[in-house]
């Protein structure tokens, strides 16, 4: 077959910085057929597959993209599809440069072979074209619960039901997707896609119990009463933490979480959307995750003229993928680096005025080998800002800590597991994704959904007794 | 779908529904709350749960049309279905060991302070009760009340039933008279729970006030509800909705609840404007 040579990606198609910036749709394009077809011609099918080191789901790389460059993109698709339940999801949001397209030889000179976007492109055109019913699975007799209907729960939910599970998917927003749905926003991630990917699950006789908060609505234990044989908890981390300055509570202040939840789950960018979001003028971001970037990109399309990410590193820091960072640029967003927030300021009537910072400047390197920033005395100075959206991270809710006797917890209340697989200081009960790790990845949460899925399976079918596993 | 299986209208434009929820039947408490949506692309709206029914699996709850949101809800009727409905959320009314307490309650705040009244009445406390209302008009829930209190002063704002007055000078009343309360439980609008709360401080009564700052989600996951009780941050949602109203910043929550008032008068204009459409 003929190889592409060139030492850059092919481009994907995207919606101009300044029309995007005032619209919610989709800022990436994919890529055509041909297109699709070019680049991965540009793969050179390494026998010892490095690529795949570096997913943390293991798909089979070189074996997707071979099918893609021979146009057999049903086949890519059933071969992304043995590894991930969700590739439409990842091939948009997976951090490839630090995974799968970081250990590409081709990145040795020049570009990585585009693994994300032919991911996305395959997924997307199965979605559009083939998108067969499968057949439903036959019932084995066995019922599962599952606790939250992220990409870590909706992944377990898939595979048990593919092996004959009857699965029950409880909720506690009233709609299903977790992050995907009411964090990352529709420009990034379309939820016409995480809505396609719950009916196929639905068809495959998941039940979706929304509105069902776990430790209020029913707790764990009552779940194991009514029957279920097994219990997996991807309830996320959901619970977002505030910097601890003065000023925090004054209107105009947000949480990303709140922020993100009111224009991506209540539709607040709407023109006749009934939940109210501030649209300032000048937005101060404090954070450089994906979290920032979300809620900046939000604020610029909802109409802010100056739109400012305040971190207290660096750009190298920066712990944003790439893409989303170079997108966010693109839109006009400042970055102000090596900055800190001390305080929030407020005019009489309790409005966010301005942001008071001090830069800083990087030290030695700390425990986790990033360079530690120190204040510079004395540097302070105020930033005009009438919303501040605060990304500093979340950790667990402790809803279901505090309602599961014997279900042990770290010091940060993560749920405690075993291994691989998930399984807890509770029988039956077993845990995955952001809820045992802390805010981590799409993938990393779909990986620990099948591995909990195989354990519980395992368990279930007495494979594997417990007593083995102690 | 959560089915509306009674709607009964209680004065102008306050109404009890009773809604097919029997998990959350089960586990409501006094002092929880559920949170709502009418329909499709509604808003979520927190409400108290009022009174539950194990035999028919349904949960009350009494509200107040104050903006576009309420309005919504009102516009269906018995039969109906409201799109989501979950719950039972926050914490329970602490009552254990409570030997003699006095709940006050004021407008629709009555709703959800009688439940309160009742279990303190059933474990064998002595409630005395104070409930105001604006006029006559507004007057509710004064039987039962009754039923479950030793002693009951009801005021209105005008003086057109019961006494002329506000609930604070009722309770300063009892209090000079030398009645002294465990625990003091006020429960209505925020400007009426932060006199009640100055002024037992000052007779050093332990009270407790049930608030209800703006939410979303009501799980803790966005901090919107967020208010600051004795210099700390919780969120209404988990921690509370019950605090030390001693502690509690109330002028801070009532700026607070204000951070939308543009967008709510525009959306109460448009609803009125669409409802009054839908009747003719
Ligand atoms: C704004 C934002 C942008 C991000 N961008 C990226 C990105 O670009 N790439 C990437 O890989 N990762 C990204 N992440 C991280 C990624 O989304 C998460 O790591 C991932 O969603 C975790 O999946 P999960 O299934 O563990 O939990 P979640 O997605 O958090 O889902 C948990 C679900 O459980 C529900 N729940 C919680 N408690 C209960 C309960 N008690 N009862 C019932 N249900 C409950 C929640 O409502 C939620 O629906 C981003 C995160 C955010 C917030
Ligand atoms: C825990 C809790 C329990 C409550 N219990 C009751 C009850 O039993 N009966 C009752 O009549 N009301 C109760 N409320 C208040 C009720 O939720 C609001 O009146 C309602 O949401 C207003 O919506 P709206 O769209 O009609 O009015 P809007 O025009 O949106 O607002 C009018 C007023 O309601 C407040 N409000 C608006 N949205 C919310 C929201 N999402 N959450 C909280 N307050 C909001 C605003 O601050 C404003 O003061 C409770 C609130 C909370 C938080
Ligand atoms: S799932 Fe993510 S890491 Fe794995 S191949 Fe796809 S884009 Fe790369
Ligand atoms: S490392 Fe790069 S070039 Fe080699 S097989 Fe993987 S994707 Fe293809
Ligand atoms: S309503 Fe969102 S945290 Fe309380």
């Amino acid at each position: 077959m003929a190889r592409n040579l060139s030492n850059t990606k092919v481009e994907m198609p995207v919606q101009d910085p300044q029309v995007r910036a005032g619209n919610f749709q989709e800022v990436a394009l994919g890529y055509t057929a041909e297109m699709a077809m070019e680049e991965a011609q540009r793969c050179l099918n390494c026998r010892h597959k490095p690529c795949m080191d570096g997913c943390p789901v293991r798909i089979d790389i070189p074996a997707f993209i071979a099918h893609i460059a021979e146009g057999e993109f049903e086949k890519a698709f059933l071969t992304l599809n043995r590894d991930s339940a969700l590739p439409a999801v990842c091939g948009r949001v997976c951090p490839q440069e630090t995974q799968c397209e970081q250990k590409c030889v081709r990145a040795l000179k020049g570009e990585s072979v585009a693994i994300g976007r032919l991911e996305r492109f395959a997924a997307d055109w199965y979605r559009n074209s083939a998108c067969k019913v499968p057949p439903k699975p036959i019932p084995n007799g066995h019922k599962v619960a599952i606790v939250g209907a992220g990409p870590g729960g909706l992944t377990a939910a898939g595979e048990l039901a593919r092996l004959g599970y009857a699965v029950t998917v409880f909720e506690a927003l009233h709609l299903p997707g977790g992050v995907l749905t009411y964090g990352i926003p529709e420009f990034r991630l379309p939820k016409d896609i995480v809505l396609a990917e719950v009916d196929a699950l639905k068809r495959l006789g998941v039940e979706m119990m929304m509105n069902t908060v776990i430790g209020k609505t029913l707790t764990i234990d009552e779940l194991l009463e009514m029957g279920f044989e097994a219990v997996f908890i991807a309830s996320g981390a959901g619970l977002p933490r505030f910097m601890g300055i003065p000023g925090e509570t004054l209107k105009g202040v947000y949480s990303a979480n709140e922020y993100l939840t009111r224009i991506n789950l209540m539709k607040a960018y709407e023109k006749d959307a009934s939940t109210p979001i501030m649209r300032g003028r000048n937005v101060a971001v404090v954070g450089g995750g994906n979290v920032a970037m979300d809620a900046a990109r939000c604020a610029k399309r909802l109409g802010a003229e100056e739109v400012s990410i305040v971190y207290r590193r660096s750009m190298k820091e920066l712990p944003a993928r790439q893409e989303e960072v170079h997108h966010a640029q693109e839109e006009g967003i400042i970055f102000r680096m090596l900055t800190n927030p001390v305080q929030i300021l407020g005019d009489d009537k309790n409005w966010v005025k301005g942001l008071e910072c001090v830069r800083m400047t990087l030290g030695e390197p700390d425990a986790s080998g990033r360079r530690r920033p120190i204040e510079e005395k004395g540097s302070n100075y105020v930033l005009d800002a009438d919303v501040v959206i605060i990304a500093i991270g979340t950790s667990s809710n402790p809803l279901i800590r505090i309602t599961t006797p014997g279900l042990e917890t770290d010091q940060w209340g993560g749920i405690k597991v075993e291994g691989e697989s998930g399984k807890t200081s509770r029988e039956k009960v077993y845990a995955g994704g952001d809820v045992v790790t802390g805010s981590a990845t799409v993938i990393l949460a779909m990986g620990a959904g099948k591995d909990a899925a195989k354990a519980i399976d395992e368990m279930i079918m007495g494979k594997k007794t417990d007593a083995s596993d102690t | 779908m959560y089915k509306i299986v009674a709607k009964t209208r209680l004065f102008g434009n306050a109404a009890k529904m009773e809604i097919l929820s029997p998990l959350v039947a089960k586990k409501a408490k006094p002092g929880q709350f559920i949170i709502l949506r009418a329909k499709e692309n509604s808003e979520r709206i927190p409400l108290t749960i009022h009174d539950v029914n194990l035999d028919t699996g349904t949960v009350s709850i009494v509200y107040q049309v104050v903006g576009a949101g309420t309005m919504e809800l009102d516009s269906l009727i018995s039969g109906d279905s409201l799109c989501d409905f979950v719950g039972p959320l926050g914490m329970p009314t602490k009552t254990e060991g409570l030997k003699k307490v006095c709940v006050v309650g004021g407008g629709v705040g009555c709703a959800i302070a009688y439940p309160v009244a009742r279990k303190l009445h059933e474990q064998g406390s002595e409630v005395h009760t104070i409930i105001g209302f604006r006029n006559k008009d507004f007057v509710f829930l004064e039987s039962e009340f009754s039923n479950v209190s030793g002693l009951i002063r009801v005021m209105t704002d005008d003086g057109s039933y019961g006494r002329h007055g506000l609930v604070t000078d009722a309770l300063k009343e009892l209090l000079d008279e030398g009645h002294r309360y465990d625990e003091v439980i006020a429960i209505g609008p925020l400007v009426m729970m932060k006199f009640v709360s100055a002024l037992t401080k000052k007779y050093e009564q332990k009270t407790t006030v049930s608030m209800n700052p703006i939410m979303v989600d009501g799980t803790g996951m966005c901090g919107g509800c967020r208010l600051t009780v004795n210099g700390e941050i919780k969120f209404a949602c988990v921690d509370g909705p019950d605090f030390d109203g001693h502690q509690v910043d109330f002028d801070e929550v009532i700026s607070r609840s204000r951070m939308y008032e543009d967008f709510e008068k525009r959306k109460r204009e448009e609803s009125c404007r669409l409802f009054k459409q839908e009747v003719k």
